[in-house]
């Protein structure tokens, strides 16, 4: 707490202009500020970075060094500040030039298992005018991150539960799964565009496909395109990424495949639009309008275009289908679309259609490792409700947090 | 071989990106930034997939006189008079590029977006229509938080704005907390069956 109230003085004579011993040139006359000593009886104490600190920056791969000090308070203040770097060979280096609020430097040009000594120099008109005492450290690089240690046992409980459930299903045991009425839904809606003659509008979201939202939407892409190859009704992708576009393109044409009807599949189906997300909207917007899908699949990653693709895909009257993982997006898929997957739902999606024990194992490991995980947030909430009466509980609430807080 | 080699390099560049997540040390952290770049490159190159096939469906489309065919020649030539100005004066500030990105682009942009004003009202009206229970509770939480974020609210009861407070913060944000963790859940799990190769229906579906 001391140093905060040492750093104020030092901030606010760092922004509050000239200090009363400078001179500035008449306003408006361009003539720069000079440094004068105020007085006849010598020069004033240039201020001096004060409780200089160096330390090997954690969870890295090394090479870095951050430094922190305070500025002394009451001095001239300098001009600038020069970080001086010193190697263990006595070669002195001055690796960069610091405005003179400044308090902290990170050195990425350290190199591992170096110790350096480092000082903080004040200059006034480029020459060292005060100097800092020294702090020394060296770089070094770690091996396991600390602020993600409790993520690793999350993905190793998770990976464990997923991995049982899945020889699990392979040994042949029934593994029951919810229906889910969105995906249950999805042979009617292309059914339905097959009866109605129209086509069917399959929208990835306008996320590229780095994202993984998208991903889980080219999975289920791929079981529509069977669908709508089996049935013989068009589909329609229009893309907001030239990426999405191509991958798009090599689902539909491998899920015809699979169907035993590549005659049927047509690349131009499968069109970018634009990246723009506005502009994207109103491509698909025209789409609908003209084409008249009489089925609607928005599945993927949305943002503010999700209202008005959904409330235009209703004014056309198809059936729809939507899902993301968008949790402020949710609510408009849900007053607009006959159907929402929410959330996790867009995951489990490909493992529902294909049935494949294998999958479904993996569905049934993910709700088994969610269940530990609502386990550990009970416990974390009772913890914490009863340490604010109790405070040892207060320890073990800490400790869930820190579990599941990645850094 | 036409499926292990995909799903080989799935599976490395996939345990690449975890081991970059929690290791630190290099090579992890090189790899890891390099994949990233790989991805940029790749994705960049792709633009020029993209424009490809925006101008042979449009192109294709006027040469067929197919359905709708009227609208491609709009397409093309905004397309090729952005690419152009953007060519030939670049696209800094005051060039003819960013003249038209800011009175043509971003005005059809703001005019998609305020559509969204009209959506919300239309969604709305449908949503909060109070045909049983829950759709009751949905409207009554919906008026209140409405109602909250007006000072007409305040005039009426100094308490609707605390209501509505506490409904942002404290049912509202357990739910979506609730999407949240799933969808967490959902991510790792998909993430997991993809590097394993468990799902791989997206290469065709084929074992």
């Amino acid at each position: 707490m001391e140093r905060i109230w040492l750093l104020i003085p030092v901030l606010l004579m760092s922004t509050a202009g000239p200090a009363a011993s400078d001179t500035v040139g008449p306003p408006g006359t361009g003539v720069p500020a000079t440094f004068e000593a105020p007085d006849e009886s010598g020069p004033p104490e240039v201020s001096r970075a004060v409780d200089l600190q160096a330390c090997d920056v954690s969870n890295d791969a090394g090479g870095a060094v951050d430094l922190t000090w305070l500025m002394e308070t009451g001095g001239v203040i300098p001009d600038s500040l020069a970080v001086i770097r010193t190697s263990p060979s006595g070669e002195e280096e001055r690796i960069a030039i610091l405005a003179p609020g400044s308090i902290m430097y990170r050195d990425t040009t350290a190199s591992n298992g170096v110790e350096y000594e480092y000082r903080i120099v004040s200059l006034i008109r480029g020459e060292e005018a005060a100097s800092s005492g020294t702090a020394a450290a060296a770089a070094s690089a770690q091996w396991i991150h600390s602020g993600r240690i409790g993520m690793m046992v999350i993905l190793i409980i998770l990976a464990g539960a997923i991995l049982y459930f899945i020889d699990t299903g392979k040994k042949g045991k029934q593994l029951y799964i919810r229906e889910i009425a969105g995906l249950a839904a999805v042979d009617d809606a292309v059914g339905r565009a097959t009866e109605m003659g129209k086509p069917v509008l399959y929208i990835p979201g306008i996320m590229d496909m780095d994202d993984i939202q998208t991903i889980a939407s080219m999975v289920i892409l791929g079981r529509v395109a069977r669908k709508t190859a089996e049935y013989g009704s068009p589909l329609l992708v229009p893309t907001c990424r030239s990426v999405v576009m191509s991958v798009s393109q090599e689902v539909v044409k491998e899920g015809y495949l699979q169907a035993g009807r590549p005659d049927a599949y047509n690349k131009e189906h499968i069109q970018y639009l634009t990246d723009d997300q506005f502009g994207y909207a109103a491509g698909v917007d025209g789409i609908m309008v003209r084409e008249k899908p009489a089925a609607i699949f928005l599945l993927g990653t949305f943002y503010a275009e999700s209202l008005i693709l959904a409330e235009t895909g209703r004014s056309v009257g198809a059936i729809q289908i939507s899902g993301t993982a968008m949790p402020s997006q949710i609510p408009f898929f849900v007053a607009a679309c006959d159907y929402t997957l929410i959330g996790e739902e867009l995951f489990a999606a490909s493992a529902y259609l294909s049935r494949e024990p294998k999958l479904l194992g993996s569905l049934k490991g993910q709700d088994a490792a969610k269940l530990f995980f609502i386990v550990l947030i009970v416990l974390g909430v009772v913890a914490a409700t009863i340490g604010q009466f109790w405070p040892p509980l207060n320890g073990i609430a800490e400790f869930l947090r820190d579990i599941v807080t990645v850094n | 071989m036409r499926l292990m080699i995909p799903l080989a390099i799935t599976f490395i560049a996939g345990m690449i990106m975890i081991l970059n997540f929690f290791i630190p040390h290099q090579p992890f952290a090189f790899l890891g930034d390099n994949l990233q770049e790989w991805y940029m490159i790749v994705a960049s190159g792709a633009i020029f997939l993209g424009a490809a096939n925006l101008m042979h469906v449009h192109i294709r489309k006027i040469r067929l006189r197919l359905k709708n065919w009227e609208y491609s020649p709009v397409t093309i030539i905004g397309f090729l008079v952005m690419v152009v100005t953007g060519l030939v004066y670049g696209v800094t500030e005051n060039r003819p590029f960013d003249y038209l990105f800011m009175n043509m682009v971003a005005p059809m942009g703001a005019t998609m977006f305020s559509l969204l004003a009209f959506f919300v009202a239309s969604a709305a009206f449908r949503a909060f229509r109070a045909s049983n229970w829950r759709a009751t509770l949905l409207l009554t939480s919906a008026f209140l938080v409405m109602l909250g974020q007006v000072p007409i609210g305040a005039m009426i009861w100094d308490k609707i704005p605390l209501a509505k407070v506490w409904l942002m913060s404290i049912p509202n944000t357990a739910g979506q907390r609730a999407v949240m963790i799933g969808a967490a859940m959902g991510v790792v799990s998909t993430s997991l069956r993809m590097i394993f190769g468990i799902e791989r229906s997206y290469l065709g579906g084929a074992d």
